[in-house]
């Protein structure tokens, strides 16, 4: 590799995994709680699904906030439909602003994912004040053992910052299906496979997909994968959701659809990324 | 600049009191034809320009022109059909460009309410005053074409200040189409006055399907429908809001209205349905629902 974070390795010459019961496909949902401020300065550049227009921009900013005020609560009802419990990739300034919804993750028994500050305080380099950024959510956030960093944007030490906060595995590299080890702050961490690409925002807003085109996909996904994890061991299906995308009255039914058609599948276990992890260090070991 | 717009309390989806809408109805559905005029060569505001290409931009003006000329007419007569009246959202300047479209308007019942003087000048950087004096051309315009008192507002282009919505409030309207916010009315918190945000669907408005997130006019009546039905179930428990947000010089293209006319046929055909207008929905929840709403609302955390 050209830098030192991690090893060269391929996915089909690792030993193949077993997750518990035998499942073929541990199950990762994770759903984005996001706080786009009014006074956006998109720096160093502005997140999907940041506020477009002058200031202010309140229709995208009250787009975004319908997440966090309605359509969070259709996303809880389709998973909890299946008995899934999911990872909450939370902004520190939504569990502030909205403590309701932290309880609600509580009772849920949903793990809690940290995910920066807000969706305009990106970390990236050369910028000032990184260190409390990440103090500042850890501690808000009651020290989360995941991380997504707000637009998957890091400096070069974001990394080494996470792990002397405690992190324990970091979710911005999209370079791998399965968990690898991670070099960070004299520690080994480790990446945890979030794919960029079967994220409900990533495809309808950023590709202008619509619904039914974004089913079709997260099931083309788990499909591929159910059947590659005969051969090759357990794989992981993670799916993000933003609840200010998939949340909407009209969308909501192509994600219920799609989890029908995986949750249909034996084989299937639904986790939080924790416990994906944790499964996946206990197979590493035996 | 605000962090927070300060415009509105948390009121989780899952824990508020219950709507009850006229008759039983389940949704309050309401449909708002954006009739608009956009200037060929309007002043300059430093914020934002009008038209994407230098001018004159004849293609993007007259694209809007049709409209007024032909796209109206397609869609009132659509809307005819299936018995629903229309909430105008109005660039009161139309009232002076062509007044036979506000007469059709009128004719049929349908209310007018605000969408600014016309669709090319912004409120950006506007004074107080100066924003006073846009909401009273609109009061005293539509006052005197229709008798109608004006109620609501959608600011033109969707271009504020922070002082919108309390000046809004303060002179007399009851309702506002500006906030995303919520698939319920949801009180406004301002300077004075009692106002109500009602949702207008902004995802349902033609002009984002169309032009923003690259529907097809199938694709767009697909949508509708599992808007509705969303809205229509959940509308068991708590009475919800629908709006059809549409521009006559897209929804009146000859290739999209069969779509949209089918998907609101659909819609009317339903049972427990209020055909209602902007106004009535936010008359109905000032008067019923407002106060508790307001009670249960909680304040946002402070970072």
């Amino acid at each position: 590799m050209d830098h030192g974070r991690y090893d060269w390795s391929m996915l089909p010459k690792r030993k193949p995994v077993e997750w518990p019961g035998k499942a073929r496909i541990a199950l990762w949902i994770t759903v984005a709680l996001e706080w786009f401020p009014l006074d956006q300065q998109g720096k160093p550049f502005k997140a999907l699904g940041s506020l477009q227009t002058a200031y202010p921009d309140l229709r995208h900013y009250t787009l975004r906030d319908y997440g966090n005020r309605v359509g969070i609560f259709r996303v809880m009802k389709a998973l909890e439909k299946h008995g899934i419990r999911a990872s909450a990739a939370i902004n520190a300034a939504v569990a502030v602003r909205y403590p309701y919804l932290m309880e609600k993750l509580k009772q849920k028994k949903w793990e809690v994912i940290g995910h920066g500050v807000d969706m305009d305080h990106l970390h990236y380099e050369g910028m000032s004040g990184e260190n409390d950024l990440v103090s500042r959510a850890m501690s808000i956030l009651g020290k989360p053992r995941g991380w997504l960093s707000p637009a998957r944007s890091e400096s070069s030490q974001t990394p080494d910052l996470l792990a002397e906060a405690g992190i324990e595995y970091l979710c911005d590299w999209v370079n791998d299906d399965m968990p690898y080890a991670f070099k960070a702050g004299g520690k080994t961490l480790h990446a945890m496979p979030l794919s960029g690409d079967i994220d409900d925002a990533a495809l309808l807003l950023g590709m202008h997909h619509d619904e039914d085109e974004f089913r079709v996909q997260v099931t083309d996904q788990f499909d591929l994968l159910y059947e590659e994890a005969a051969k090759h061991g357990g794989r992981i299906m993670s799916l993000t959701l933003h609840p200010w995308a998939i949340g909407q009255p009209y969308r909501i039914g192509a994600l219920e659809s799609a989890l029908e058609h995986i949750m249909r599948h034996s084989g299937v276990w639904p986790a939080t990324g924790a416990e994906i992890l944790d499964a996946w260090r206990q197979s590493a070991k035996a | 600049m605000k962090r927070d717009p300060g415009l509105y309390d948390y009121l989780p989806y899952d824990k508020r009191p219950r709507i009850a809408w006229p008759n039983g109805a389940r949704v309050a559905f309401w449909v708002a034809p954006n009739i608009e005029f956009y200037e060929l060569e309007p002043p300059k505001n430093p914020t934002r320009s009008a038209w994407s290409r230098p001018n004159p931009d004849v293609l993007n003006y007259s694209y809007r022109d049709y409209g007024n000329r032909a796209g109206f007419w397609r869609m009132a007569e659509a809307m005819d059909r299936c018995g629903v009246r229309g909430s105008v959202s109005l660039n009161v300047a139309v009232c002076e460009h062509h007044p036979e479209v506000i007469e059709a308007c009128v004719e049929r019942g349908w209310e007018l309410y605000s969408h600014g003087t016309y669709n090319t000048r912004y409120t950006f950087g506007m004074s107080e005053a100066q924003e006073r004096a846009l909401i009273q051309d609109s009061i005293d315009t539509i006052k005197r074409v229709s008798g109608q008192k004006l109620d609501g507002w959608l600011a033109p282009a969707l271009t504020y200040t922070d002082n919108t919505l309390d000046l809004v409030a303060e002179m007399g309207l009851t309702y506002v189409c500006d906030l995303f916010h919520d698939d319920q009315p949801s009180p406004v918190k301002v300077r004075k006055g009692r106002l109500a945000s009602i949702p207008y669907s902004l995802e349902m408005n033609d002009a984002i399907a169309f032009n923003v997130s690259s529907m097809t006019p199938r694709h767009y009546g697909e949508i509708i429908k599992r808007q509705f039905d969303r809205l229509h179930e959940e509308g068991r428990e708590s009475g919800t809001v629908m709006c059809i947000p549409l521009h006559p010089y897209l929804i009146g293209q000859p290739y999209r209205l069969k779509a949209f006319e089918d998907a609101l046929a659909y819609i009317t055909g339903h049972d427990k349905v209020w055909l209602a207008t902007g106004r009535e929905i936010a008359r109905h929840f000032l008067d019923n629902h407002f106060d508790a709403f307001e009670k249960a609302s909680v304040p946002v955390g402070d970072l």
